[in-house]
C-alpha cells in the first residue's frame, strides 16, 4: 500500500498559466512527487471524470483548484472535487478573486454573446445564431456547457480551505505550500498562503513625501527609474496587493496592477487603494482624474469584491 | 446513426471535445469539433484603460501569453501613432523569439514529438517525453529542461515575468533596457539555444526522416488537407514572427493575398455556429463554404505549416537550409501533410535561435532610447504571428485613451476549421463498416496535436499520455464500446 499524499490539479474557467507555473516548479518537483502521487491532472478531466466520480469521498488529500466558475461545467467540478478532496486549494487569481475574467460582471451572458457572436466586426452572422447548450444537427444532438451570466470564484461556490493567489502564483509559494501539506504544517483553515506582506515592503522604488496632485498614465511619465510610482503621479497598486512575486512588475518600470489579490488585512483591494489614494492627495478633485476605477482598482478582484457584480436591468 | 464521442482536453481555450457521427453503413457521416469554452474578452476589455491591454489579454491564454502582449503592444503603437524605438523593437523581438525557443521546445519534445520520436504505433505509455528520452538518451532530458528554461529567462529578463509579462505596456516601447550584464547572460544562453536547436533538427532527421514508414505517413492521404494558408512575412516574403506584412497563398502556393493589419478586415470573416464556442474564419474573398478543403473553400490554415508555406524562405541561413530541404522531401511547396507541422515547428525553432543571436550581438541592443512618445489615442490594428499562428488585436480608444471597441482573432480560432476537417479524414480513414479500431485514438490525436500541442505538455509528462475516450452509441443513444486509454 502507499502511503503517498494524493494529489490533484484541475483547471476550470483559466488561461493554463498556473499549469505552467506548476511546471516552473521545475527540478523541485521531483521532490514533490516523491512524496505524493497524482491521482489527477486538470487535464484528464473528462476522462477520469467517471474516475473522480468513482473514488470515495475524501480520497484525495489536497485538491489544487485553478480557474474561475464561469459555466455549468466549471461548477459541476468544483462541487465534485470539494466532495472528493480533503484539502481544498483555491490556486491563482481567478480561483481566489475571479481574475480579470470577472470584470465580464460589469455585463451579463447577452452581452457578452452580443459582442462576441453579433457585433465584432469580423464576424459575419446574418442569421443570429449564437451557440446553443443543446442542439440537433442532421445527424444527432450537440450539447455545451451553460455559460453563466456571472462569473463566481471558488469560494462562492464552495467550501475552500487555503487560498494561493498570484496570476500565477509565486513559484517559491508553490513549493512552500506543497512542502507545508507533505509536513502537515498547514495555517489555519481559510488562511491564504502568500506572504503576510504588501507588494510596497518587496518593492526597491523609493518612497517621497507621496503627495498626490496630478494622476498620470504609466506613459505619460519621464520615469526615473527608482521613485515609487505614486509620487511620480502613477496609480499603483503595491499597498494594497498581497506580497509574494518579489515586485516582479515594478522592477521592469510597470506599476503593480494587483495580480496576487488583496494585501494582508486588507477584504476589498478597490476600497484599500481608494482609501490610500485620498490619504495622500491634495484636493478632493483628484479623485476625479481617475479613468476606469473599477478596471483600475479591481482588475483581478471584482467577481470577489463587495461590489461583485454590476445590477442589470 | 451510430455517435462517438472523443472528450480530450484541448488548450489555448481550455478544453475541447470532439463527436463523430456514424452513418447506417457504419462509415463517417460527420465530425463535429466542439469547444465547450467561451471567456468574453472583446467585451469586458471594453472601458479598460489603452495601458492595461497587454496585461488583461495575456491572460487569453497562459501558455502564450508574450504573443498577446505583443499583438497588443502594437495594436497600441497603432492606435497612439506611434514607432517604437529601434532598440524597443529589437528588444521586443527578442524577448519574442525567446518564447518562440521555449514554446517550439515544449511542443517538440514533451507532446508532439513523441508521436514520431518512439512512433506512433508504440504502446500510448510510451509516447512520451519519457519515452523519448528513453530513445534518444538520458542526457537530453537535462537538456530540454534547460533549454526551455533558457527560453523562458530570456523571456522574463526583457518582459519582467516569464507568464504574463509585462514590459511592453507602454505604446512607442519597452519599460526597461537592457543591462551589458543581462546580455552577456542571454548570449550565452542563445548560444547553447542555437546548438540544441541543431541537435533537434539532427533527431528528427535520424529518427523520423531516415525511417521511409514514417515519411510516407507524414505523405499519407488521411494526413492531407490542401487548403490556403497564412503567416507574417519581412519585406523579402521570408518567415517574421513579430512584424511585418500578412500573406496568404492559394491551395497551389500563389499569392493570393499579402495584407497590413489595418487591411484585416477586407480578409477575414468569422463564421458562428451554434453547436461551439469558437467562431470559425474564412477568406471573405473565397467565402465560406462550410468545412470542406480546396480552391473554392476559404479556409485557410496557420502556425508552423502555415507559415512556412505562405512565405518563400527562412531570414537565417541553417533554417532556411533547413527549410528547402523539408519541401524537397515533401515534393515542393505548398506542403499540405498536417504532420508536417512537426518539421516546420523545429525550422522555426532554428530560426528563432539564429535571429535571437542576431539580436542579442547587435551593438545597439543596450541602448537606453527605449521610448518614443505616444500621439493622441485612436484606433489601431496588432499583428504577430503566435507559435500557433496568427494573432490579432484591434483596438478603438476614445480621447481618454480608453477602449471603446476591441476585436481579437486568435491562433486556434484560425485554424478551427482546419483541425475539425483533419479530424474527419483521419476518422474516415479507420472506421470502416461501423469497425472502430483502437488505432482510432492515435489517428485522431496525432491529427489533433500537429496544429495544437501545447498545453499537454504538462499533461504528457505528469499523465504519461494524451487522456482521449471514445464513445460510441448505437441510433438508440445505447453505449455499445468505450475504448479508452
Amino acid at each position: 500500500m502507499s502511503e503517498k499524499l494524493k494529489v490533484a490539479f484541475y483547471w476550470a474557467a483559466s488561461c493554463g498559466g498556473c499549469e505552467i507555473a506548476v511546471l516552473d516548479v521545475n527540478e523541485k518537483i521531483l521532490g514533490i512527487v516523491a512524496k505524493a502521487d497524482i491521482v489527477f491532472w486538470p487535464v484528464a478531466i473528462d476522462i477520469k471524470y467517471k474516475d473522480v466520480e468513482a473514488m470515495p469521498d475524501k480520497s484525495i488529500d489536497a485538491c489544487f483548484f485553478n480557474g474561475a466558475i464561469r459555466t455549468s461545467e466549471n461548477e459541476h467540478m468544483a462541487k465534485l472535487l470539494r466532495k472528493k478532496s480533503k484539502i481544498l486549494v483555491a490556486f491563482g487569481s481567478c480561483a481566489c478573486d475571479g481574475c480579470v475574467k470577472g470584470l465580464a460582471n460589469l455585463w451579463n451572458k447577452d452581452a457578452v454573446f452580443e459582442r462576441a457572436y453579433f457585433e465584432t466586426p469580423s464576424t459575419k452572422n446574418p442569421e443570429s445564431i449564437t451557440p446553443k447548450t443543446s442542439f440537433k444537427v442532421k445527424e444527432g444532438e450537440l450539447e455545451l456547457p451553460e455559460f453563466y451570466d456571472t462569473v463566481k470564484t471558488l469560494g462562492q461556490t464552495v467550501d475552500v480551505d487555503y487560498f494561493l493567489s498570484g496570476c500565477p502564483p509565486p513559484i517559491p509559494s508553490i513549493i512552500q505550500t506543497f512542502e507545508a501539506i507533505i509536513n502537515n504544517k498547514l495555517p489555519p483553515k481559510g488562511s491564504s498562503l502568500l506572504p503576510t506582506k504588501s507588494i510596497c515592503d518587496e518593492c526597491p522604488r523609493k518612497k517621497k513625501d507621496r503627495k498626490l496632485s496630478q494622476i498620470k498614465r504609466i506613459y505619460e511619465i519621464d520615469d526615473d527609474f527608482e521613485t515609487c510610482f505614486w509620487d511620480q503621479g502613477v496609480i499603483c497598486m503595491g499597498p494594497a496587493t498581497r506580497a509574494g512575486c518579489g515586485a516582479q512588475c515594478p522592477k521592469v518600470n510597470i506599476p503593480c496592477t494587483g495580480c496576487d489579490g488583496p494585501g494582508p488585512r486588507v477584504t476589498d483591494q478597490g476600497a484599500a487603494i481608494v482609501s490610500a489614494l485620498a490619504s495622500i492627495a491634495t484636493d478632493p478633485s483628484v479623485i476625479d482624474q481617475v479613468v476606469d476605477p473599477v478596471g483600475t482598482f479591481y482588475k483581478y478582484s471584482l467577481a470577489n469584491s463587495i461590489l461583485r457584480r454590476k445590477v442589470m436591468k | 446513426m451510430k455517435e462517438i464521442v472523443i472528450d480530450p482536453i484541448t488548450r489555448l481555450e481550455g478544453h475541447g471535445k470532439i463527436t463523430i457521427f456514424l452513418n447506417d453503413q457504419g462509415n463517417v457521416e460527420n465530425v463535429y469539433f466542439q469547444v465547450p469554452e467561451l471567456r468574453g474578452f472583446e467585451k469586458f476589455c471594453e472601458g479598460r484603460r489603452a495601458e492595461d491591454l497587454p496585461v488583461i489579454t495575456t491572460r487569453i491564454c497562459g501558455v502564450c501569453p508574450v504573443a498577446h502582449h505583443m499583438a497588443s503592444a502594437k495594436a497600441l503603437d497603432a492606435a497612439f501613432n506611434v514607432e517604437p524605438t529601434e532598440t524597443a523593437k529589437k528588444l521586443r523581438e527578442l524577448e519574442y523569439v525567446g518564447y518562440f525557443i521555449y514554446d517550439h521546445i515544449l511542443h517538440f519534445y514533451f507532446l508532439g514529438g513523441p508521436d514520431f520520436v518512439v512512433g506512433p504505433d508504440a504502446p500510448a505509455a510510451k509516447r512520451n517525453i519519457l519515452g523519448v528520452i528513453e530513445k534518444a538518451g538520458l542526457q537530453i532530458a537535462g537538456e530540454v529542461i534547460k533549454h526551455r528554461a533558457y527560453g523562458q529567462k530570456i523571456t522574463g529578463i526583457i518582459g519582467g515575468r516569464p507568464t504574463h509579462p509585462v514590459s511592453a505596456c507602454i505604446p512607442g516601447g519597452i519599460a526597461k533596457a537592457l543591462s551589458e550584464e543581462e546580455r552577456q547572460d542571454i548570449e550565452k544562453m542563445v548560444r547553447s539555444c542555437v546548438e540544441f536547436a541543431k541537435f533537434s533538427l539532427k533527431l528528427f532527421d535520424d529518427i523520423v526522416l531516415k525511417n521511409v514508414d514514417y515519411v510516407n505517413l507524414i505523405k499519407s492521404e488521411p494526413y492531407t488537407l490542401k487548403t490556403y494558408y497564412m503567416g507574417l512575412v519581412d519585406k523579402n516574403n521570408k518567415v517574421n514572427f513579430y512584424d511585418g506584412k500578412v500573406r496568404v497563398v492559394d491551395p497551389k502556393g500563389n499569392e493570393f493575398v499579402k495584407f497590413g493589419p489595418k487591411e484585416y478586415l477586407d480578409i477575414i470573416e468569422e463564421h458562428v455556429e451554434p453547436w461551439t464556442y469558437v467562431k470559425l474564419p474564412y477568406l471573405k474573398k473565397v467565402g465560406w463554404k462550410g468545412l470542406i478543403d480546396g480552391d473554392n473553400s476559404g479556409i485557410y490554415r496557420v502556425g508552423p505549416l502555415g507559415r512556412l508555406n505562405a512565405a518563400e524562405g527562412m531570414a537565417t541561413p541553417i533554417a532556411h537550409a533547413e527549410y528547402e530541404r523539408m519541401y524537397k522531401t515533401l515534393g515542393g511547396k505548398p506542403a499540405h501533410a498536417t504532420l508536417a507541422f512537426h518539421w516546420a515547428r523545429l525550422i522555426e525553432l532554428m530560426y528563432a535561435t539564429e535571429r535571437a543571436l542576431e539580436l542579442i550581438t547587435d551593438p545597439d541592443i543596450t541602448r537606453k532610447d527605449i521610448k518614443n512618445k505616444p500621439g493622441k489615442p485612436g484606433e489601431g490594428v496588432g499583428i504577430v504571428e503566435a507559435a500557433r499562428g496568427t494573432l490579432i488585436h484591434h483596438y478603438m480608444l476614445d480621447e481618454k485613451a480608453l477602449a471603446k471597441k476591441v476585436n481579437l482573432i486568435v491562433a486556434t480560432t484560425h485554424n478551427a476549421p482546419g483541425i475539425c476537417m483533419s479530424i474527419k479524414n483521419a476518422a474516415k480513414g479507420l472506421i470502416r463498416n461501423g469497425k472502430v479500431s483502437d488505432g482510432l485514438l492515435n489517428m485522431v490525436e496525432m491529427a489533433f496535436r500537429a496544429y495544437d500541442p501545447c498545453f499537454a505538455c504538462a499533461t504528457h509528462f505528469a499523465v504519461g499520455e494524451m487522456p482521449l475516450t471514445v464513445e460510441i452509441y448505437d441510433s438508440d443513444k445505447r453505449l455499445v464500446k468505450t475504448v479508452r486509454r
